[in-house]
């Protein structure tokens, strides 16, 4: 009985001790993440004022403007062409330095130190070098180019160039991040695979799409998901190099967001997209789960 | 040894290419840091400055306060590293310890906040900010960041790993949880709260859309912002320009030496958890 008694006792100290520890965690999730959640929803369907008061209900006409204006499909194209531009490759590229320095060979510790080196610079930072670089009469690029005889590139300032501009900034930023997962993902494969490929004489490249790469996959797939989620929020660099310009040719959706918001401070269509992006990447998500994790070789 | 790496010229030819492609920026920062005006204007360009012209840095500072930028960045990014070992270690304990009702379904509620992309929370964290008068105040560019779902996954992954045996061992001595959290379990998670805290520093370090939300005062803005005020001085030199971006360049480059190891980990962490 006493047994009893005492175990209800502690199963109901455990209850309360469980909830107190989690309760500093609960409280900042639910002030700045579940509430805002809830709170853009609510928004998405008002007029604002630009002090963020509701002053009117909007019904579904904000995401009716969205898909008619014309101003959102266009940031939206013009995340997925930033997105095909950068992914493919970022990832190919580190693959490729990644399996170069896996050898186990003198100097390789200081590759690697190299290779990661961009994951610890800032969008904001990156942007504002590369933003010399890019300069059309005295960054280092044409002067470059124009070494090897090739014309000068109008990079931020043509159209046409500019997504690829912004792009080639992306892919070196992101190189780092990228080089580091793949490395861990090349380590994990044991050695005895590495040794009984050479044993049966496969080639570098034979060996490298017949074994390297399935084994590899999950690796692959979690990089693949995050870039092109972290892709979809690309915002620092698009605001420091081009400002959604030139022609809108660079308003990607974080961008074309935070002009709604917070230039023009139309708040309720500015959450509409928000929302919109989040629908998006879920899905992005929730699909390359589904139909890309049946194809994935696990170990 | 020597034959080995003979045979293995080629690679390491083409990896000290691509070494110098990658580095390059950096490079080209540090080199204009260190030219005179003169040198940084000249025609072709200098590839390598003449000597260290150090005056650059000390004129930076006079014209832009990068100093204050670089306090206010530790500040916040202390800040926010300090918050989130607190409420991650917590919460990390009671899931893996403590068995409390509710516990499956609360995890899963942490587990799906992952999935909530920071846009859309932005506009009414703002209003938030605002309406209590945190625009340019450290409350307002640390406090909203204090929780992290993903630093709750890495501890209590990492407590998971501790021996049963010193949990019931230290609970057959008497010792409550909260003894046990402090005197126990932390202490011997030093290095998965190394790896949180170096992450987290550097993510901090790195912010740009909200600290550009909430500072307008030039004695508020984070390096982040700070750097990017330089570029559009239009009228500023590029020796100049790139002697701020070194000074802001050089913390994150000495966290990368000496966290090197703590960075990949807490990459890889979420790369294990996809």
């Amino acid at each position: 009985m006493a047994k009893a008694r005492s175990m209800k006792a502690l199963k109901r100290r455990n209850n309360v001790l469980g909830y107190l520890f989690l309760s500093p965690c609960l409280l900042f999730f639910g002030t700045f993440l579940f509430y805002p959640l809830l709170k853009s929803v609510v928004l998405s369907f008002q007029v604002t004022n630009p002090r963020g008061e509701a002053v009117g209900f909007a019904g579904w006409a904000h995401y009716a403007d969205l898909f008619t204006s014309g101003q959102f499909l266009a940031s939206l194209k013009a995340t997925v062409l930033f997105t095909l531009y950068t992914v493919p490759a970022g990832i190919l590229l580190a693959f490729a330095l990644a399996c170069m320095t896996n050898a186990r060979l003198p100097g390789m510790k200081a590759f690697h130190f190299v290779f990661s080196a961009p994951a610890a610079i800032s969008a904001a930072t990156g942007a504002v070098i590369w933003a010399l670089l890019f300069h059309p009469t005295n960054g280092m690029l044409n002067y470059g180019l124009g070494l090897i005889g090739l014309s000068p590139v109008p990079w931020l300032i043509d159209p046409k160039w500019a997504p690829v501009s912004v792009s080639l900034m992306t892919v070196w930023m992101n190189l780092g991040f990228n080089f580091i997962v793949l490395t861990a993902g090349l380590r994990g494969i044991s050695e005895d695979i590495c040794d009984s490929m050479k044993i049966d004489g496969a080639g570098p490249f034979r060996s490298l799409f017949a074994v390297l790469v399935p084994l590899l996959s999950p690796t692959l797939f979690f990089l693949l998901v995050v870039s092109v989620i972290n892709a979809f929020q690309t915002f620092g660099q698009i605001h420091i190099l081009t400002r959604g310009g030139p022609m809108h040719a660079t308003n990607v959706m974080v961008y074309q967001l935070y002009q709604e918001a917070f230039v023009n401070w139309r708040f309720g269509a500015a959450s509409a997209q928000a929302l919109i992006l989040f629908a998006i990447i879920l899905l992005l998500t929730l699909l390359q789960f589904f139909w890309l994790e049946k194809k994935v070789h696990y170990q | 040894m020597i034959l080995r790496t003979i045979r293995h010229l080629p690679l390491y030819a083409a990896l000290a290419a691509c070494a110098l492609a990658v580095l390059y920026p950096i490079i080209y920062t540090f080199s204009c840091a260190l030219m005179t005006p003169a040198q940084a204007q000249a025609y072709p360009p200098n590839i390598l400055p003449s000597g260290l012209y150090l005056k650059n840095f000390s004129d930076v500072l006079n014209l832009v306060p990068i100093d204050r930028f670089l306090f206010n960045s530790f500040a916040v990014s202390t800040a926010v590293v300090a918050g989130q070992l607190i409420t991650s270690s917590l919460a990390a304990y009671a899931f893996a310890f403590i068995p409390f009702r509710g516990q499956n379904l609360v995890f899963t509620v942490f587990l799906s906040t992952m999935m909530i992309p920071w846009e859309v929370t932005i506009i009414p964290n703002y209003i938030t900010i605002r309406s209590w008068g945190w625009m340019d105040s450290y409350a307002g560019l640390t406090v909203p960041f204090m929780a992290s779902a993903f630093g709750v996954f890495l501890l209590r992954q990492h407590f998971l790993q501790l021996p049963r045996e010193l949990m019931e061992a230290a609970q057959i001595d008497g010792c409550g949880h909260l003894r046990i959290f402090a005197a126990i379990v932390l202490p011997t998670a030093r290095p998965a709260l190394a790896t949180l805290g170096v992450y987290q520093f550097l993510n901090t370090w790195n912010m740009y859309f909200w600290p550009l939300l909430i500072t307008n005062r030039d004695t508020m803005r984070t390096v982040q912002i700070g750097i990017s005020m330089l570029k559009w001085e239009e009228a500023m030199s590029y020796n100049l320009v790139l002697a701020g971006v070194a000074l802001v360049l050089l913390p994150s480059l000495i966290t990368l030496v000496f966290g090197l190891r703590q960075l990949v980990r807490g990459i890889t962490a979420g790369a294990v958890k996809g």
